[in-house]
């Protein structure tokens, strides 16, 4: 029982798991507020609906997203001890920082929102939302520029058989972090665009509290329609970070084995790690990777074969998992551009289009899966890149433990997962509650 | 030598009132099952801890990100050589959180049952572990120069360590119907105050064993018997420890849980003071004790936290305080008429 492949298959299954969940509460937190914000402001009844429909969704998805981050606040020491005390120095203050500038005001304030609709005035019920939101994609950007740290290392040097912290600014404005927050933040809001409209357009479909479900697809459609364009443009910028940073990844991600200028993108490849080459090869546009990686059709971009073997990252992963996120992206950016051309009258009269949507709720949650398995597989064998190697990183400790922790993570997620979206989608049909006064 | 020494305070201190927030989730949790009569009673304590529950469990995530930034090796090497237990708080901590959420969610008595039972596990399960996993540390863990630990989780259940574990229940079983006396009413809150009444001898006893076997079990005392002033700490959870029962006597509901969060307060510093320097001691050889001064962080990180921690911590306190005074009254018929309430 290897402990460090055992430690990577849980770690991978315990935040992928929790990434379904955290999204959503991102992006979905911020429209609630904005929403009851025009309750508050309005007094128009229908915002109030909106606010507290979303919210019941909201609430379940929520407790699934704390308690599935419960645990990797702990993995680190549990598995990774190794990892945790080469670089704690740098990285756990930044978990720190998280918890007790995030999730304490998240946590919180969630309560007092829950439990505060008669004690508090309607404004400030809003605030409270607001509080909640912030706090939330605030715990994003702490934990973003940890993982930019894992990335793409800044800020410390070699001392005492560790790495310590010498320029903290460094490590919170470290290019890494910053485009993964601008990236993952707005990808989050599409995911819950997506959400919204999806949910909308069942009941718009079935013709019933249109009032409601008609106002929260058209204010779904402009947050969706603006984030998807968004995404796709830094994630550009991301690219030719990566490969400034990470050329092995950028390799991987294309699937480049042969170093050349002018180097194409592949639509469609399956790559042999044995034989350092592509086996099949469907549609190539010359010049594009380099075009996308450098900015400039004739810049050479070096190929994995160029790299020794044992710092290359897994390709297969990495390069269809690149894939999909661009193309769900970009299918993503094709649908809420058609549906903001119906939008001023005519999505009632566009089932096809509606059915659609609904059935798009899946795509930002794939893409966002994806875009992680790029990102991190990417990055292997590398655990913070360049400095330490994942296989130095993990825990000494019985592989056995760590086999039954994987497999009652597997069991209990795997059901809590079964639930809350069972109770999701049963209070997504229910639609809005009758109001009780 | 000072930062250091502020740190390891300040460790202490959150892990204090860690146990002293969500301790009181803890305690009714455990009673849950057995005072929770009919449906309504249940609700009533859910919603008794509803508001504050999520809030509280962030102390123990900052007591972990707090360990982890100031003193990495400690870490480290606490939570790889405690493994199977700490899966077990963390697994438990889980199902009691869904809980809260999932459980009013569907009308069916069979569900209701299944997250019942969740929570009161949920709530027991990480009181006794944490518990059972203080009084080893205080003992000594087996682990080598390397990191390497070369215990196994059985043993972590020796008779100090169960000992240990049974205070810590016993402690929050105290302080969580303190807390129900306050916020709930009729028959439920008489069953309440009977715990607090009952419980309460056990307590003095347990603690009583505890503080005589941690002379022959630890070397805590050694800490004391060279500063003798420390035994003030003792003396304050002794106090405490009294004055919850004469409150309770007195039906000064909210003084008797302040009252039990001091006792629970003194009981972490009895043994954080008996430590110190040490966080993590090793029992095969003193040498491989893990200490403020051998396993902190570079002076800038812990700097950095430190301003962090003292411009924040007192932020969170102050909108904790006013959450905690916003759901003081006694949960209502109305209360769990709301949409969300669980
Ligand atoms: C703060 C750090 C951090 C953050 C925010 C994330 N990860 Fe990560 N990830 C790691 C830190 C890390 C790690 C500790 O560095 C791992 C464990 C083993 C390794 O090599 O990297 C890792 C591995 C890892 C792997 C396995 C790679 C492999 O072993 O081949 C996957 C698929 C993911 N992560 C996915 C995610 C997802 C879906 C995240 C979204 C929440 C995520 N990571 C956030
Ligand atoms: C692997 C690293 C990660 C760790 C250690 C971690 C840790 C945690 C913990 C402990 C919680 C529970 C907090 C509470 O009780 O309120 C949590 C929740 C949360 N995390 Fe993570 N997390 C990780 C990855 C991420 C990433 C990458 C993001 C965002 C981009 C994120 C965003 C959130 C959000 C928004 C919440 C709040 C509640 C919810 O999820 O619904 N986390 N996380
Ligand atoms: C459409 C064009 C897109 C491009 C060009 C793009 C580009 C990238 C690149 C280059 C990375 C890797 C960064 C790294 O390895 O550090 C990345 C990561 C990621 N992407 Fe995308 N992306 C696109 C769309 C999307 C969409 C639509 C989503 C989700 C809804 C998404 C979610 C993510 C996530 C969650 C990550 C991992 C976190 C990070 O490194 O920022 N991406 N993306």
């Amino acid at each position: 029982m290897d402990p460090v492949f055992l430690s990577r298959l849980q770690f991978a299954a315990a935040t992928m798991f929790h990434f379904l969940f955290v999204p959503l509460t991102l992006g979905l937190s911020l429209i609630i507020a904005y929403m009851e914000t025009k309750y508050a402001k309005t007094g128009e009844e229908v915002y109030l609906k909106m606010t507290k429909f979303w919210g019941k969704l909201f609430l379940v998805n929520f407790a699934l997203g704390v308690v599935t981050g419960i645990t990797l606040e702990f993995q680190f020491g549990t598995n990774w001890s190794r990892y945790s005390e080469y670089v704690g120095d740098v990285f756990g203050s930044l978990l720190a920082i998280e918890a007790s500038v995030a999730f304490f005001l998240e946590s919180t304030f969630i309560g007092i929102w829950i439990f505060g609709w008669k004690k508090l005035s309607a404004k400030a019920h809003a605030t409270v939302m607001w509080l909640v939101a912030g706090a939330g994609n605030l715990s994003a950007v702490w934990i973003l520029l940890a993982n930019g740290f894992m990335q793409h290392p800044v800020g410390y040097t070699i001392n005492n058989g560790r790495a310590e912290l010498v320029d903290f600014l460094a490590v919170i404005t470290n290019k890494h972090g910053l485009l993964e927050i601008f990236h993952v933040v707005p990808a989050s809001l599409l995911l819950a665009a997506f959400f919204i409209m999806g949910i909308s357009a069942y009941h718009l479909l079935k013709k019933q509290h249109v009032e409601v479900f008609h106002k929260s697809f058209r204010m779904a459609l402009v947050v969706g329609f603006v984030c998807s364009i968004f995404v796709a443009i830094e994630g550009d910028l991301h690219g030719t970070n990566v490969s400034a940073t990470q050329p092995a990844k950028l390799a991987a991600m294309e699937a480049h084995w042969e170093t050349t200028k002018r180097a194409p993108i592949i639509l469609f490849a399956i790559p042999s790690e044995e034989q350092e080459k592509n086996l099949v090869e469907i549609g190539s546009i010359p010049g594009m990777l380099s075009l996308l990686g450098y900015h400039d059709f004739n810049a050479e971009v070096k190929g994995l074969r160029d790299f020794p073997k044992d710092e290359r990252p897994p390709v297969l992963p990495t390069f269809i998992g690149f894939r999909t996120m661009v193309g769900l992206g970009t299918l993503m950016i094709l649908l809420t551009s058609y549906g903001f051309i119906l939008r001023r009258n005519k999505l009632l009269e566009s089932p096809t289009y509606l059915k659609i949507m609904m059935f798009a709720i899946p795509a930002p949650y794939i893409a966002m899966e994806s875009g992680w398995i790029v990102a991190e597989v990417g990055r292997q064998p590398w655990i913070v890149y360049g400095l330490m190697r994942t296989s130095q990183a993990a825990s000494p400790i019985d592989g056995i433990q760590v086999l039954i922790s994987l497999i009652a993570f597997i069991l209990v997620y795997g059901l809590l997962g079964a639930v809350g979206y069972y109770l999701i989608v049963k209070f997504a049909k229910k639609g809005p509650e009758p109001e009780t006064e | 030598m000072v930062l250091q020494s502020i740190w390891f305070f300040l460790w202490g201190l959150l892990w204090a009132v860690f146990f002293i927030t969500d301790g009181f989730d803890f305690g009714v949790g455990t009673v849950y099952p057995f005072i929770g009569k009919t449906d309504t009673e249940r609700r009533t304590m859910l919603n008794a801890i509803g508001p504050l529950w999520d809030g509280n469990e962030v102390w123990l995530l900052t007591a972990g990100g707090v360990t982890f930034a100031a003193f990495p090796k400690v870490y480290a090497v606490m939570f790889s050589s405690l493994y199977t237990p700490l899966m077990l708080i963390l697994f438990a901590l889980i199902l009691r959180g869904v809980s809260f959420e999932f459980r009013s969610k569907i009308e069916s008595d069979a569900w209701k049952k299944v997250w019942d039972t969740c929570f009161s596990v949920g709530s027991f399960l990480p009181a006794l572990l944490f518990g059972v996993a203080f009084a080893n540390i205080f003992q000594g863990i087996p682990f080598d120069d390397q990191g390497l630990y070369h215990g196994n989780t059985l043993k972590l259940l020796n008779p100090y360590g169960l000992l240990g574990g049974v205070l810590f229940v016993l402690l929050f079983i105290q302080h969580g119907a303190n807390w129900l006396a306050i916020r709930t009413d009729g028959d439920l809150q008489q069953r309440a105050i009977s715990i607090t009444r009952k419980n309460w001898p056990i307590l003095v006893a347990v603690a009583v064993i505890f503080l005589i076997a941690s002379y022959f079990a630890t070397p805590l005392y050694d800490n004391y018997f060279k500063n003798p002033v420390l035994f003030l700490i003792i003396l304050v959870a002794v106090i405490a420890l009294f004055a919850t029962r004469i409150f309770s006597a007195k039906q000064a509901w909210f003084k008797a849980w302040f009252a039990s969060a001091v006792t629970i307060m003194g009981c972490t510093f009895f043994g954080v003071a008996g430590l110190f320097p040490n966080l993590f001691p090793s029992s095969l050889d003193k040498a491989y004790n893990l200490t403020a001064f051998n396993a902190s962080s570079s002076p800038l990180t812990l700097k950095i936290m430190l301003t962090v921690v003292v411009i924040f911590i007192p932020v969170v306190i102050a909108y904790q305080v006013w959450a905690y005074i916003l759901f003081k009254d006694t949960v209502t018929k109305k209360d769990l008429e709301l949409d969300d309430a669980y």
